[in-house]
């Protein structure tokens, strides 16, 4: 009765990808077919027209990260997807990391932390991110899988780890890039990049100074203003009072 | 999910039927988006949230009426024009909630 349970449940864990298609009301309500999204698909929905009708509208909905009940003539059915965790990409392990690695943790982001000096990256500092690396940034950046659920923010706050960092992440499509420092910081950053080649295009999508304006200033306010960030970006949300928010 | 998907592995192993409550559709201002999920046992106990909390005890009992039956069920709260509804939303919202056995 309940394999569709066990699957969904095991490829949740594994952090795939999927769709879970149940009919709520309609001929047969409560099967069930479970979609990935390379179409192939099992479960107990015996209508093969109203099945390829589902998977269609289920890859649909899987690019676009969202969940839906639809109706088709007399059956309506929830299409469920399961999104990845996202995954958070710290580059220096600085005081602002410590919070920011916190808060992503309990917002179920996977959180690497990276950083080139062994005496910030290291298990003291960071005793709950899924992976620790001790290397340079621009070293790294190539061998991470950088897609859109994924998200990056530099905490250097140094050119000499900044500029590289920026020039490496030039060629990969990240959710979001952001880099801690003031307008005018961002302004030389980007004055210097745009000398080595890089595009304005790229250096456009990079949000600096970092955070919504929260107005903190200590390390943890700070991180609150960069996740609050990363947040409305994930939801294409401005990010002000929502009493004075637009209706979606 | 994770923590409601521990839960329910919990009560299976230990032999407790299951029923699963999931949000499949939502209209105007509701306290908790589609997808969200309460598992509850024939025995009453529950884990996760349909809602801010005013409709969570009516999903119980309709849960343990479908582990009893053995047939799922599709029910919706919120307001309507004619009152039919002797559970409400406070936030003037309206849900369907799909309940059904594991």
């Amino acid at each position: 009765m309940s394999d569709w349970f066990d699957e969904s449940a095991s490829l949740f864990t594994a952090e795939k990808l999927f769709a879970l298609a149940t009919v709520v009301r309609g001929a047969q309500p409560g099967a069930k077919l479970i979609i990935r999204p390379d179409g192939a698909f099992t479960g107990n929905l015996d209508d093969a027209a109203l099945r390829a009708r589902i998977i269609a509208d289920a890859l649909r909905l899987m690019a676009q990260e969202t969940s839906e009940t639809i109706a088709y003539d007399l059956d309506h059915v929830f299409i469920e997807t399961f999104v990845p965790p996202p995954r958070l990409i710290i580059i220096g392990g600085v005081h602002t990391a410590i919070p920011l690695a916190q808060f992503a943790r309990e917002l179920d982001f996977r959180v690497t932390l990276v950083d080139g000096r062994g005496r910030f990256a290291t298990r003291e500092r960071f005793p709950d991110v899924d992976e620790l690396i001790v290397e340079w940034p621009d070293d790294v950046i190539p061998r991470l899988r950088l897609d859109q659920s994924t998200y990056v923010v530099i905490l250097t706050h140094d050119p000499k780890f900044d500029l590289p960092t920026l020039k490496a992440l030039s060629t990969t499509q990240p959710r979001y890039i952001g880099a801690m420092g003031s307008r005018e910081t961002r302004r030389q950053h980007m004055a210097e990049l745009r000398a080595q080649g890089v595009s304005d295009e790229f250096l456009k999508t990079v949000y600096g100074p970092v955070g919504l304006d929260l107005g903190g200033r200590s390390p943890a306010e700070m991180a609150l203003a960069i996740m609050a960030q990363i947040i409305a970006v994930r939801y294409n949300r401005p990010g002000g009072h929502l009493m004075h928010a637009a209706k979606e | 999910m994770q923590e409601i998907l521990t839960q329910v592995q919990t009560w299976r192993a230990q032999g407790e039927d299951v029923a699963l409550a999931t949000v499949t559709w939502t209209a105007g201002s509701t306290p908790r988006a589609i997808g969200a999920k309460m598992a509850v046992t024939a025995r009453g106990e529950f884990v996760g949230s349909v809602s801010g909390g005013c409709v969570e005890g009516a999903v119980i009992d309709q849960a343990r009426a479908v582990l009893q039956s053995g047939s799922p069920k599709l029910v919706s709260y919120g307001i309507s024009d004619d009152m039919a509804w002797d559970v409400g939303l406070a936030c003037g919202g309206s849900i369907q909630v799909f309940i059904e056995k594991i």
